[in-house]
């Protein structure tokens, strides 16, 4: 044990490192790394929980929270159920646990591969797995949902007009990034 | 493909999202221990399966991870409604002539 | 012209388009826009294809999707062979290569055509009836001499290059039908400002409009408002105008599944998919699909040169081809005439209109008469001359009498149109008999549905017009949308499509022995039919399975109406009495490609892959598939075979060490202050004074009391447990879980969250388990007394968080190292590069399932099957005495869970060590039993142990734990294995090693 601080620190290697596909109307990237939070309280924690991770987490279904500053959002998936994000990699196990109202927070930041789907195309590029309606109506700047796409479940979260945030569990991102790449060809 | 309404998304979704789960309103016993053989059959092993009017549980396990109840019609395969878990069953009547045979329904 | 048969002045393609391509390896010359039938007409080649079952040569009978007759092969390359395409629908592109189907050795010669002259033998149902005996000649014989014989394309050999895409779509109204009536509901729909799509199958929007030369919309031509309609459509914002993109499947809700042939008309595909898959979820559907003409049932009514009266008038007006010199007219209605007027006007001959109608009027029948035409009322045509190309056709009275021939080179015919109804019915939608007009109408809509135009019965295209106007505006409105809607368009002139008769024409009749075709493509006639209700067939459903009627890949677009009346004739009943048969998806073949799209090679399934995966590539690791996980089966070093490499693999972990990547465990994350309670009811076992720090192997049931899943738990916290489950589990465990939690167990107060990718565990099992990790450990203390077997700790390994279990599945002193997922590649390299200076070696999945073995450690799923509780599989110590619940406490209470006498899982030593058992093979007690013998169990597990110097095995035996030091016999096909019923426990059987 004595030479264990003497030694480097294990190297973090990111799943989908080195890939990226960009296509006439739309790109299908890896996200950095960041990281996540699977919350759950009830409806009488919440404020609690939100004051102690600094983000109002939402709500209303399909809904997500910005953080007013930094990186940090919060992703209605349930309603006991949040993903908490945060671009910085913050400690937000840490974070929660301030909150004295009774809630569960568990660290899934390796959990989840984030996959950035951008451009004009973006929209059609998801639609060729998604089975729900992502028209800007149907699914609005800030909307996300955990839903399906091909054989595999995502959480999908629209960070703008033309800008998907895909999160996916790490074994199936593999999968999940091919097939974008190859719906991206068809938009 | 169905479509159907989450009760806790307060949309309607594809089926792809759910997986069905069983008859509903099959309470597990407070004191299973002490059931009768009999009444232990009776919860864990029988089952209505009805033509028509179907009480059943579905989970949106694509989605927000409730287990939430539904009405369908097994002829049809129409839903009537959907309803959170511990809801209260919704009586069969309310639904016995709500079968779609009009004309164009436009 | 490019091809004799074009006609200067006629059609709507241009000249300047000239494509070459093939048919048969005959070099011909067609037009852009040309079909594959319009430019092979234009070449005057009439005779395209072989039938399905009498190989009688065959023509082109329509100009659509419902084609029965004119289908072959088009050949890009070797790999891209696609049978059975429709001439009428296949769009001619520069180089195409078709090929005829269903002959040999030549199109024009064909031997199998000899069956035409045995046809006696093949009449309605001859299969079943037939090649009955000996029954074992079907295979070797009877099966593939029909299969030789009688047929449609051939599959291509070779993997499908090209590549298919996918596409949900979504919007308030769907059009299915891009005529006239589709046009103009798509128009209304889209005015109101919802989002519409509008598909059709042809190249262009248009419908009938390509052959009705008399319709004028809104001050124009047919076919030019209906182009005009279109691209106003198309360049509005919440249109989309999907052409070459056949609706082939309607369910439930709304649900239209559309395969759009994206590439099939190019020369050069380049990038784009072949076909691309729509799945459309639609608030309102408006079918537009039209109606189908049908042909008249008379002798030889197949012979080429026949067709229907519309084709020839498509390929006329649409394509500038006339479909002969000379032709002859057969009709049972209206419209037939009107093909023989446009053919007139463009300088072809009408050798006559022979109308089964006494007394024929109306306009059409006066401007025939104007224009010279020869038209013979009350008269049929009882059969024709000509056998690859019609020459004739004899006319009779219809009611008998003396019969003159005619010559001819083509003859045209109508008997009615038939709505196409195909969509609604695919909704569960029921039609309607119409007695005046002798059809069947779309009736009551289950869905959110409506019909408009010739589908729904609506045969003037003026009120065909009106009444989709108004629906297209209506379903706009219905889904909330408030903008204004433009009038229906004007109509101003167009043809009627009413009248008509279905079934055998005169001459066709129940005396007559004649081929009369009914359905063109499984060669069924107007005689088999009738066969069929002679030999018993009451309802149509029995009719048509019997005769095949309509069952072919054409669906009997143009034959079951026909079929219908004939059954009904012969059963003396009304059609409405005898009823039409169901149609079901699809309206037209669907390829396999459209149908998988993306799902192909690394797309099928998703591969799921640890952290470390590339670690086990590189040290050539043979992989395992588990479920979809991929995981190290064994190392082989260079030189090993299997069975070598899992003997050293086993005896080095219980010599020094091994390391076993276990990331593919589930695990889950129980959290809050009713963590220990809900675990108390989801296991069998007692948890609440599970000391935070410690592990237990946890047993889970199903209520019915049989074991569901088993894993090692650690308590991190009062109020947080750690809880592993299969690799085969993990998502119906947590699934499970949840149920009760939600459903039955509401008021605890308890999360669980899936882990299982969160975490990359490397066990390390092994004496030197310790040595190997503790360099790297950072806050914990490894001491055997601090740190005993069953415990977890937190601390860092390798500088990274770690969740680190001592906990053993080999029987050796063991870790688990947990660290976060992208850590788990660096820090297995680490401890490898530590366990390689200590002898120890990376072990895969077959090593650790003999390790266990041989310490009688079960695997759920493979020691047990749904059928087995703990007590079966030696757990019953898992169980809680005192607990009052736990889901199973009352499932193992039932009577036949405690009989006496049940399968319980035991060790067997077979006499002879090296024998190693087959999983699976059933166990007896007595080898010398006559057959069937009683089996009392059979074997789970074996493998041979290194460790043990001889072969192990588990099984589940009948009153197992009783029986203990008896012989029973495994018997196989060379004899019976003799083997010792013992202890599942094969190595250190006090348990020693995991200590210390």
């Amino acid at each position: 044990m004595a030479d264990a601080a003497s030694k480097e620190p294990a190297v973090r290697r990111e799943r989908l490192a080195g890939l990226s596909t960009t296509r006439e109307h739309v790109s299908v990237t890896p996200g950095p790394p960041a990281a996540r939070l699977a919350l759950r309280a009830g409806e009488d924690a919440l404020n609690s929980v939100s004051r102690a991770l600094g983000v109002s987490v939402p709500r209303k279904p399909k809904t997500s929270a910005r953080a007013k500053s930094g990186g940090r959002v919060a992703l209605w998936l349930g309603p006991d159920e949040w993903l908490v994000i945060d671009d910085d990699g913050a400690d937000l196990p840490a974070a929660a646990g301030r909150a004295k109202a009774l809630h569960s927070a568990v660290d899934v930041s390796h959990r989840n591969v984030a996959i950035l789907v951008a451009g004009e195309g973006a929209e059609a590029c998801l639609a060729a797995g998604c089975p729900q309606d992502l028209s800007l109506a149907a699914f609005p700047v800030g909307a996300c949902s955990r839903t399906v796409l091909g054989k595999v479940e995502i959480v999908l979260w629209r960070t703008g007009e033309q800008t998907f945030h895909v999160e996916v569990w790490r074994s199936f991102a593999e999968y999940a990034y091919a097939f974008l790449a190859e719906a991206a060809r068809d938009v | 493909m169905l479509l159907i309404h989450c009760p806790y998304c307060e949309e309607e979704r594809a089926e792809l999202e759910f997986r069905h789960a069983g008859e509903a309103h099959v309470a597990r016993p407070a004191e299973i221990s002490a059931e009768s053989d009999e009444a232990f059959e009776g919860y864990f092993f029988i089952r209505t399966n009805p033509r028509g009017i179907a009480y059943e549980r579905w989970r949106h396990i694509h989605g927000c991870g409730r287990f939430f109840n539904a009405v369908r019609d097994t002829v049809s395969d129409r839903f009537f409604t959907t309803y959170k878990a511990g809801g209260k069953k919704p009586d069969a009547a309310k639904f016995a002539g709500a079968a779609t045979d009009g004309k164009d329904k436009g | 012209m490019v091809g004799a048969n074009r006609i200067a002045g006629s059609g709507r393609l241009s000249a300047a388009g000239r494509l070459a391509f093939s048919f048969d390896g005959r070099p011909y010359q067609g037009l852009e826009g040309d079909t594959l039938a319009s430019a092979l007409l234009a070449n005057d080649v009439h005779l395209v294809g072989r039938s399905f079952k009498y190989h009688r040569p065959r023509g082109i009978l329509s100009a659509g999707a419902e084609e029965p007759n004119a289908l072959v092969g088009v050949h890009r390359d070797a790999a891209r062979r696609t049978p059975n395409v429709r001439a009428t629908v296949q769009e001619v592109y520069d180089g195409l290569a078709a090929v005829s189907q269903n002959r040999w050795p030549s199109l024009a010669f064909d031997v199998g055509a000899v069956n035409d002259l045995f046809s006696p033998f093949f009449s309605a149902g001859f299969y079943y009836k037939t090649f009955m005996w000996p029954k074992a000649a079907w295979a070797a014989l009877y099966e593939p001499g029909i299969r030789a014989a009688a047929g449609l394309g051939v599959a291509p050999d070779q993997p499908d290059p090209d590549r298919y895409a996918a596409r949900y779509a979504h919007c308030e109204v769907l059009v299915v039908g891009g005529g006239a009536a589709g046009l103009a509901a798509a128009l209304a729909a889209a005015e109101t400002g919802v989002r519409v799509i509008l598909c059709d199958e042809q190249a262009a929007s248009g419908g009938a409009m390509r052959f009705e030369s008399g319709a004028r919309i809104d001050g124009e031509e047919g076919w030019n408002w209906a182009q005009k309609a279109a691209a106003r459509l198309a360049g509005m914002d919440n249109v989309r105008v999907l052409t070459r993109t056949t609706a082939f499947g309607y369910y439930a809700q709304n649900f239209v599944a559309l395969a759009e042939r994206v590439s099939d008309h190019l020369a050069d595909p380049a990038d784009r998919p072949r076909e691309r898959l729509w799945q459309v979820r639609a608030k309102r559907v408006v079918l537009a699909t039209g109606a189908i003409e049908r042909h008249m049932v008379f002798a030889d009514n197949d012979r080429p040169g026949i067709m229907l009266a519309s084709a020839a008038r498509t390929y006329l007006n649409h394509y500038g081809v006339c479909v002969g010199r000379n032709v002859g007219v057969y009709a049972g209605n209206d419209s037939a005439y009107a093909a023989a007027i446009d053919l007139k006007r463009a300088g072809v001959a009408i050798a006559a209109i022979v109308d089964l109608r006494e007394k024929p009027k109306g306009a059409l029948y006066e401007e025939a008469r104007g224009l010279g035409i020869d038209v013979l009322p009350g008269r049929a045509v009882t059969g024709v001359g000509g056998r690859t190309r019609v020459s004739s056709m004899t006319v009779a009275p219809r009611t008998g009498g003396p019969s003159r021939r005619i010559a001819i080179d083509a003859l045209l015919t109508s008997s009615g149109w038939t709505p196409s109804v195909h969509l609604y019915s695919q909704s569960r939608g029921k039609v309607a008999f119409d007695p005046a007009s002798q059809r069947f109408l779309p009736d009551t809509y289950p869905q959110h549905c409506v019909s408009v135009g010739a589908c729904n019965g609506t045969d003037d295209l003026a009120a065909a017009l009106k009444e989709a106007a108004a629906a297209g505006e209506r379903v706009g409105r219905a889904v909330g949308a408030k903008g204004k809607t433009a009038k229906a368009p004007a109509v101003e002139t167009s043809e009627g499509w009413a009248g008509g008769m279905p079934g055998a024409a005169p001459g066709a009749g129940a005396e007559a022995a004649v081929k009369a075709f009914v359905d063109f493509q499984n060669d069924v006639t107007a005689k088999d039919i009738r066969q069929a209700v002679r030999e018993g067939m009451r309802s149509i459903e029995h009719v048509k399975r019997f005769t095949t009627n309509g069952m072919a890949t054409d669906q009997g677009k143009t034959s079951n109406l026909h079929g219908l009346a004939i059954a009904a004739e012969a059963l003396g009943k009304e059609m409405p009495e005898v009823g039409l048969t169901t149609f079901r998806p699809p309206y037209t073949p669907v390829t396999f490609g459209a149908i998988v799209n993306q799902a192909r090679g690394a797309l099928f399934d998703p591969t799921r892959k640890t952290a470390m995966h590339r670690w086990h590539e590189k040290q050539r690791a043979v992989f395992e598939d588990v479920g979809q996980w991929k995981r190290p089966w064994y190392y082989p070093r260079p030189g090993e075979d299997m069975h070598e490499a899992v003997n050293r693999e086993c005896a080095t972990v219980r010599r020094t060490a091994g390391l076993f990547d276990a990331s593919t465990l589930g695990k889950i994350e129980v959290v809050g202050p009713d963590a220990a309670a809900f675990m108390e009811l989801l296991y069998t076992n007692p948890w609440q004074k599970l000391e935070p720090g410690r592990c237990r192997y946890g047993v889970m049931l199903r209520e019915d009391g049989f074991v569901y899943d088993d894993g090692v738990v650690g308590r991190l916290a009062p109020d947080r447990f750690h809880v592993t489950t299969t690799t085969g589990g993990a998502a119906r465990v947590l699934n499970h879980m949840e149920d009760y939690l939600q459903t039955e167990f509401p008021q605890l107060k308890v999360w669980l969250t899936s882990v299982s990718e969160q975490w990359a565990v490397i066990a390390v099992q092994g004496p030197r388990s310790r040595d190997i990790i503790a360099p790297f450990v950072e806050g914990v203390d490894l001491d055997a007394a601090a740190m005993p077997h069953m415990s977890v700790r937190e601390g860092r390994v390798c500088g990274v968080p770690a969740r680190l279990f001592r906990m053993s599945f080999s029987g050796e002193r063991g870790f688990e190292v947990n660290v976060p997922a992208d850590y788990g590649e660096a820090v297995w390299e680490a401890l490898w590069a530590e366990a390689e200076k200590h002898g120890a070696c990376a072990y895969g999945t077959e090593t650790m399932h003999v390790l266990r073995a041989e310490k009688g450690f079960i695997i759920v799923g493979q020691d047990t099957d749904g059928t087995v509780t703990p007590d079966d599989a030696g757990l019953a110590w898992a169980i809680g005495k005192k607990k009052t619940d736990f889901v199973g406490i009352r499932g193992l209470k039932r009577p036949d869970l405690m009989a006496a006498g049940r399968k319980q899982l035991v060790g067997l030593r077979t006499r002879d060590p090296n024998i190693v058992l087959e999983e699976g093979a059933q166990i007896v007690a007595d080898p010398n039993q006559t057959v069937p013998m009683t089996m009392i169990g059979h074997v789970t597990s074996s493998y041979w142990s290194q460790n043990c110097g001889r072969s192990i095995a588990l099984a589940l035996i009948a009153g197992g734990r009783e029986r203990i030091g008896e012989t029973v016999y495994v018997p196989m096909p060379d004899g019976a294995i003799e083997a010792e019923i013992g202890s599942t426990v094969f190595f250190d059987e006090q348990g020693e090693r995991v200590h210390g």
